[in-house]
């Protein structure tokens, strides 16, 4: 019985002891504000590893970093020609999508990530997106849309690591920025296995003029439409004004 | 220099919206049209989603037409009662074209249904009207200018409920021109314009009106049909985006008032064929690219 038990609590500890190298992290914003001329944002990721023992030699050791926007159901429409045009024929409805994906590494994904650590944690856009749906037209077609709009990105390289130590790496977000969370993972990556991994989120979101009038728009829709009414009336008034005293 | 729209959600540049505002106004001011069935598609190229482009014309075509009409009404070419007839009808419109927009909206054929009566409509407008414009500069040609032109008598003079439009110089039923209003007033809701490449040549033809007092009688009128549709996209659909209304409209005043004074020292006739001739091209441009293979058979959202 006791020798059970001691076995069983050095199978919860070991993976603790184990690791000896860990990731400690930190973005240079956790707070994104989207003003009326925001156009995009970089948010810079650093951090450190922090280690008990020496650095292991002749294995690599990689760092990738993702950053995932918030979720959105999404409906995607299928073109076809119907009496000579082309119209939309079919309409799918494709579940929780993040509506920015961006996965940087230090090296080339395949020479780092066995597919089947990939799945397990998730890492690369098509392990992330809908893996269930793989090969479905329309989850194909979601992501090609999104890498093309560039939403969906993969920077292979693009994380510096010195001295298998230090590592830092810079992501754009987009101008046509969806508000929300943020979710920013860093891997630690060792012998195509992730040691350690850390998780931290940033927060988008409108301020200002931006803010007051989105909520204005969609919570007093009858004073917001009066309000663009009034400022169409008085520009056009105000125009016709200025014109007759610019031409007398 | 860009700037956040915080309704369309997208980032763009405020000068290419100032651009396209003042293009747009030149137009307005010269032919009497709000400018939508330009400004719309403009919209979608630089990224605006479809249904705040949609929107946010109206509202933009309110301002336009509002600087257009104060210019007409100086030079007392605005028939008022016949703009108010054409009103009535245009609101009725109006209320059913959002219920058939939020319709095909929910089905995902809103685009199809825009670009259909954009190429149809323009189609059949913009031939009529150049066939119309090269047959009447060629009979000014022919003859000798300043000879009376025979007041024609149309089939709509038969209808009861008749009328006096003295600023036109009509005497005719009020049936037409309600329901030339309720026409126009669902297409703009729909197509997120004013009507007035509609309605201009309906006033022409259809009913018979004088060349002067089309373009600000039918600005008039689009002032409150078009002010109508943004009420309703505002209300029903939160896709007017203000800040972005604010720069077309910015541009599309000056560009009202540019041209109001350039088609005062154009002919009529030069007038019309100018504006059939860039009516068929916007119907050129849609059509082709309803029959060309897309290159992504795939689109999200809306």
């Amino acid at each position: 019985m006791m020798h059970r038990l001691i076995a069983l609590l050095a199978l919860f500890l070991l993976p603790l002891t184990a690791q000896a190298e860990q990731v400690v992290a930190a973005l240079s914003q956790t707070r994104v504000s989207v003003n009326a001329n925001f156009d995009g944002s970089e948010i810079l990721v650093f951090g450190a590893i922090k280690r008990e023992v020496a650095i292991p030699e002749n294995s690599p050791l990689d760092v990738v970093i993702t950053v995932a926007g918030p979720e959105q159901v999404e409906t995607i429409r299928r073109k076809d020609r119907r009496f000579g045009i082309w119209i939309n024929v079919e309409a799918q409805v494709i579940g929780h999508t993040p509506t920015f994906y961006s996965v940087a590494t230090t090296r080339p994904l395949q020479d780092i990530l066995p597919p089947l650590t990939d799945s397990l944690w998730k890492i690369t856009a098509d392990k992330r997106i809908l893996p269930g749906m793989r090969g479905l037209p329309a989850r194909e077609a979601l992501i090609r849309l999104r890498e093309n709009d560039d939403l969906y990105r993969t920077r292979e390289g693009e994380v510096s690591l010195i001295e298998d130590t230090l590592f830092d790496t810079s992501i754009a977000l987009p101008s046509n920025i969806v508000e929300g969370t943020y979710t920013t993972r860093i891997f630690l990556i060792r012998d195509g296995n992730v040691i350690d991994s850390y998780g931290t989120s940033i927060n988008v979101q409108k301020v200002g003029i931006e803010r007051w009038l989105y909520n204005l728009a969609y919570q007093n829709a009858l004073i917001y439409g009066i309000m663009a009414l009034a400022i169409a009336g008085i520009f056009g008034w105000g125009a016709s004004q200025v014109f007759r005293l610019i031409r007398r | 220099m860009q700037i956040f729209l915080p309704i369309a959600e997208v980032s763009v540049n405020a000068f290419t919206l100032l651009g396209i505002g003042g293009m747009v106004g030149v137009l307005s001011g010269m032919f009497g049209v709000g400018g939508g069935f330009l400004i719309t598609p403009l919209l979608f190229f630089v990224g605006i989603p479809p249904a705040v482009a949609v929107a946010t014309s109206a509202n933009q075509i309110v301002a336009s037409s509002v600087s257009g009409v104060l210019a007409h009404l100086k030079r007392k070419t605005v028939d008022l009662k016949m703009g108010m007839v054409l009103l009535g009808g245009g609101l009725v419109g109006s209320a059913i074209g959002i219920q058939i927009f939020n319709m095909l909206k929910a089905m995902g054929q809103v685009d199809l249904l825009v670009t259909l009566c954009y190429v149809v409509f323009l189609g059949i407008i913009g031939f009529l009207m150049l066939i119309e414009s090269i047959r009447a500069i060629k009979r000014a040609r022919g003859r000798p200018a300043g000879r009376p032109e025979r007041k024609k008598h149309l089939w709509v003079h038969t209808l009861p409920f008749k009328m006096k439009f003295r600023a036109s110089g009509l005497y005719i039923s009020a049936i037409p021109p309600i329901a030339v209003g309720v026409f126009v007033g669902m297409l703009g809701a729909v197509m997120g314009v004013g009507g007035g490449f509609i309605m201009v040549p309906a006033m022409i033809y259809i009913l018979g009106m004088p060349t002067k007092v089309v373009i600000g009688t039918s600005l008039f009128q689009i002032i409150f049909t078009a002010g109508f549709t943004t009420m309703l996209h505002a209300y029903t659909n939160h896709t007017v985006d203000v800040l972005l209304a604010f720069l077309l409209l910015f541009g599309g005043v000056i560009g009202a008032q540019i041209g109001t004074q350039i088609g005062l020292r154009l002919k009529a006739e030069q007038l019309r064929i100018m504006l059939a001739l860039l009516v068929l091209l916007v119907c050129l441009k849609l059509g082709v690219d309803l029959l060309i293979t897309p290159k992504e058979l795939y689109s999200l959202g809306v």
